[in-house]
This record gives structure tokens, C-alpha cells and sequence, in this order.
């Protein structure tokens, strides 16, 4: 079964992608509005390679693109693929809906069982 | 319903669920412990859980399988992290093999599980933290069978 055509490596990459706290922090600098790398690296303590390499990493996993515009590279966020990840998230939530509903029809069966 | 919540966090791929129940901490705590009731509720509708073992210990460990509508199986496993009865839980939950071991090819996924009773009523907060998303489309695949069958149930009524 395809999942809003997911496959496996591409949910690995966008997985391990979105495993890093400093990768969600770009993810959510980046989200609304383009930023340069070079201002994505002023907002960190890290390195300036190593704001490059996160951002590779985010857009292996299409979480991001890039775009050159002069001497600067400018880095966007792909709403399109936290959009899938949501719906997959939202899929899961029914699981636990019908659990919920299982759960309550166990305790009415006490409340029966209390009262006859 | 009393799902009360339910916050998915796309960026940390998390889901909180937040249920309240008409029935004190103890009741709610006995659902999990008692693996006779926790496979009335675990599986969904068309898949009811078996469980086979269930060490409701710090680092014991439970094995369950789940029929789906035309008599496949497939299983799953816990692992018991943290009990703090009848407050709270932490396990992990994976996939089986075939020959019902542990699938080491699978991600697994960490639940937490906390109780709090007020006025009578207990509310549930049920946090999964998902490691990859092939885990999730497995969970997903049963339980998006079920969707379609009560889809088709509903049409049914209707006619």
C-alpha cells in the first residue's frame, strides 16, 4: 500500500530529517517566509558548514528547496511534504478513536454488569 | 466520543491523545494490566489482539497478534520501560515475524501513557513517538482496512 505515495526511503529521509532539533528549528524559520543560508547561520551557534549540511539534509528529504539568486543561496520550506506527514499523523488518530470507543464500551459492560 | 484531544505534531512526529472516562484510576489502570481486557480494546474492530504473554513488569515484555478479516495475522511485541502504577506507563511497541520474534528490520515506537483522576472521571494522555514512517503506514494499512469496512457498513444502512 502506498501512503499519498510515500515510499520507505523517502519516509526514512524525511524521518531522519525531522529527527534533529536544530533541523525543526530551520523547518520552522523557514516555513512561511525564504531565507538565506548565510542569515539562517547567523541565528545559530553552529557553524556556517553546518547550517549547509542541515539544510542538505532538509532538502534530500524534500522538506525544503533551494533556490541561487545572485551569490546567495535561499532556502524554503516545502509545505507540500509536512502536509503528507500530517495526514499520515491524522490517519493514526483514528486508530486510537477506535480504541477509545472500545475502551468505553468495556466500562458500560461494568456499569451493566454492576446493576443487574 | 470522549477523545477530548488529539495533537499530532508533524515536526516532532509525535501524537498526544487526550481521552476521559467515565471511571476511576484503578478501572482505567486494570484496561492495561489485564491482558484479557487490553485485547478487547487494542486491536482495531476488525483486527481483536490476542495476547500471548503479557509481563506487566519494568522489562518485561508482552507478544500479541492481531486477526484481520480474512484470518491473516500479523504480530506485535512491547517492551515495558517504566510502570508507576496506577499513575503512568512507558513501553515500546514493535513488530513480530512470521515466527512471532521481535522484527529487527522494524522501527518500533515509544508510548507513554499517563492517568489522572478527577471528580470521578480519568483522563488519559497517550503520547506515541514514531521513529520512521514504514512503522506507521503498517499500523495505518490495518487500521485504514477498518475505515473502509465501517464506510461500507454505513453505506449498507442506508440502502
Amino acid at each position: 500500500m502506498v501512503v499519498d505515495e510515500i515510499d520507505d526511503s523517502e519516509a526514512d529521509l524525511l524521518f531522519h530529517a525531522l529527527s534533529d532539533r536544530t533541523r525543526r528549528d530551520i523547518m520552522g524559520k523557514v516555513g512561511d517566509r525564504e531565507q538565506s543560508i548565510s542569515s539562517l547561520a547567523r541565528q545559530y551557534t553552529v557553524s556556517f558548514a553546518a547550517i549547509q549540511k542541515h539544510v542538505a539534509v532538509l532538502e534530500r528529504a524534500s522538506l525544503v528547496t533551494k533556490r541561487v539568486k545572485g551569490r546567495e543561496k535561499l532556502v524554503c520550506g516545502n509545505v507540500e511534504t509536512l502536509r503528507r506527514a500530517s495526514l499520515l499523523l491524522a490517519r493514526y488518530e483514528r486508530i486510537w478513536s477506535h480504541r477509545d470507543d472500545a475502551i468505553t464500551r468495556i466500562l458500560n459492560e461494568d456499569d451493566e454488569r454492576t446493576e443487574s | 466520543m470522549t477523545v477530548i484531544s488529539s495533537n499530532p505534531d508533524r515536526e516532532t512526529l509525535t501524537m498526544t491523545i487526550v481521552c476521559e472516562f467515565d471511571a476511576g484510576l484503578e478501572r482505567i489502570w486494570k484496561l492495561w494490566e489485564d491482558p484479557r481486557q487490553l485485547e478487547k480494546w487494542w486491536g482495531p474492530p476488525t483486527w481483536p489482539a490476542t495476547f500471548e504473554r503479557h509481563d506487566f513488569e519494568v522489562g518485561g515484555e508482552s507478544s500479541y497478534y492481531m486477526t484481520g478479516p480474512e484470518g491473516e495475522r500479523a504480530g506485535g511485541w512491547w517492551r515495558m520501560t517504566a510502570i508507576e502504577e496506577p499513575s503512568r506507563l512507558e513501553f515500546e511497541d514493535g513488530f513480530s515475524d512470521e515466527n512471532g520474534q521481535p522484527s529487527a528490520e522494524m522501527p518500533t515506537m515509544r508510548m507513554t501513557a499517563t492517568f489522572d483522576e478527577a471528580d470521578g472521571k480519568t483522563r488519559m494522555t497517550v503520547i506515541t513517538r514514531f521513529a520512521a514512517l514504514d512503522h506507521l503506514e503498517q499500523v495505518l494499512e490495518m487500521g485504514m482496512e477498518e475505515g473502509m469496512k465501517s464506510a461500507l457498513s454505513q453505506i449498507d444502512a442506508l440502502l
